[in-house]
């Protein structure tokens, strides 16, 4: 089903993200069937598929927020432990997003931002402190360092969820859907910084609705539906010229309007 | 009423007092400790954890604290447990009230959005992290005024413990009667001095509601 393509990303030594047979379930919902995917350093995916396709499930199983029945989970060559503090060390390489932002509603931006730090690598807190402070500014949201996350908008929140994944310096990012919950006017500003991001060379699974974004961030583009990857191909390719009816059925309604 | 300025009798009444705040204050640090222990348990992915919060639980709140009293200074003497009815009293009193605490926790930790924790998770901490640092300080927020319920019942339960030898202040009551005083105006101390007790609490309480409230 899945067929294999060249992707003009860079090439590391080894993939950075390799999953293997992943299978779940979410009861009678077979929701992953037979995942085999290999994420290469630097690259840059983008996850696209109807809702309920198993998209966002497979984002969230590459650090593990969810346990799988069957496969592996390779990060930079080491299998994803299972509970516990190995699986804890594990994570704090793999920066996510979530759609909600989940910024900690108690702490500062800027605490936001150093509590990872601190607290997992045990930066000391004065060189957290600069680190935090210096990603605040380079999303553009450093003016806001003292403030809660309540009194931001939904865009800065983002933007300040985005700094706090990088804080930790991770190998690779998970975004699940980081535009969805946000007001238009505020989409491009987080775009903005995941291109950014992008073109730094950062690795990046992406599931997102913005084809704009797939389009010009994307090295590749994987295209989902009842639980397998349908289609992958580089973005220019796939939009184009979509190979299977899933696909052409996907773009036919999201594009045309 | 004239009771409290006749032979000496002022000075036990504040020494009761005294014995009292004491009492409510160290079962107070106790079952705070006690019920966010117990709590952590509850929660935590280890079964044998969850089961042994859950019996404590269902044991200890559901036990009158009088039966529990008993069971403490009658029932460790037993075991070859010897204490003074102070330290009896503060084990009943924290065992007990822990129970009420670990619940009003646990309905706290449940209004905190799963995403917290699995924001906090991803961050790469641990089930201790995550729940020392990001879950209970805002599952505290949302239970402050049960919370207070619970802190201005425990100087009302302590009277229990003027049952079991401890001087505290319902046990200068009994001091009194037994010298003869006319009941109403003993009681009248005696209530005033609780109330006091009781409305401290809850200024203290309504004091840290007001200065953790956080936007969400």
């Amino acid at each position: 089903m899945t067929e294999k393509t060249v992707t003009d990303s860079v090439t590391g030594p080894a993939p950075l993200v390799v999953l293997s047979g992943v299978d779940k379930h979410f009861g009678a919902l077979h929701v992953l069937q037979d995942i085999n995917l290999e994420i290469a350093r630097g690259e840059v995916v983008v996850l696209i598929g109807p809702s309920g396709s198993g998209k966002s499930t497979l984002c969230r199983t590459i650090n593990r927020l969810e346990t799988i029945d069957a496969g592996t989970v390779l990060i930079d060559g080491r299998p994803l432990p299972a509970e516990g503090k190995a699986l804890a060390e594990l994570r704090a390489e793999v920066g996510m997003v979530f759609q909600s932002f989940n910024l900690f509603a108690h702490k500062t931006v800027l605490e936001n931002v150093v509590l990872g730090q601190v607290k997992v690598r045990k930066v000391k807190r004065p060189e957290a402190e600069a680190t935090a402070r210096e990603l605040l500014e380079r999303v553009g949201v450093g003016a806001q360092a003292d403030k809660y996350p309540a009194q931001l908008s939904g865009g800065q929140q983002q933007r300040v969820a985005i700094a706090r994944a990088l804080a930790m310096k991770p190998k690779v990012m998970l975004f699940d859907e980081p535009t969805s919950a946000l007001d238009p006017e505020m989409v491009n500003e987080v775009l903005e910084v995941m291109r950014s991001l992008a073109a730094e060379g950062m690795t990046m699974v992406v599931v997102t609705h913005e084809m704009g974004f797939a389009r010009s961030a994307a090295n590749r583009v994987l295209f989902m539906a009842d639980g397998r990857i349908v289609e992958e191909n580089t973005p220019e390719a796939f939009f184009t010229a979509p190979r299977t009816d899933r696909a052409k059925d996907f773009l036919s309604k999201i594009l045309h309007h | 009423m004239g009771v409290l300025f006749e032979d000496g009798n002022l000075a036990l009444f504040r020494d009761g007092f005294l014995r009292t705040v004491e009492l409510s204050a160290v079962s107070a640090v106790l079952a705070l400790l006690l019920g966010i222990v117990l709590a952590a348990f509850r929660v935590s992915p280890v079964p044998a954890l969850r089961v042994f919060g859950t019996v404590w639980v269902n044991i200890f709140r559901n036990t009158p604290l009088t039966l529990l009293f008993f069971a403490v200074t009658f029932g460790l003497p037993r075991l070859d447990v010897h204490l003074d009815s102070f330290t009896f009293a503060v084990i009943a009193l924290s065992a007990y009230t822990g129970s009420f605490v670990c619940e009003v926790l646990r309905a706290g930790i449940n209004t905190v959005p799963l995403g917290q924790a699995e924001a906090a998770r991803s961050l790469g901490m641990g089930f201790g992290q995550t729940l020392g640092l990001v879950i209970l300080p805002q599952a505290v927020r949302s239970v402050m005024s049960p919370m207070s319920s619970i802190f201005i019942a425990l100087p009302r339960n302590s009277a229990v413990a003027g049952a079991f030898s401890v001087a505290e202040l319902y046990n200068w009551q009994q001091t009194m009667t037994d010298k003869g005083y006319a009941i109403f105006g003993i009681f009248f101390w005696v209530a005033l001095a609780y109330l006091c007790i009781s409305f401290s609490v809850q200024q203290l309480f309504s004091f840290a509601e007001k200065r953790m409230a956080v936007a969400r």
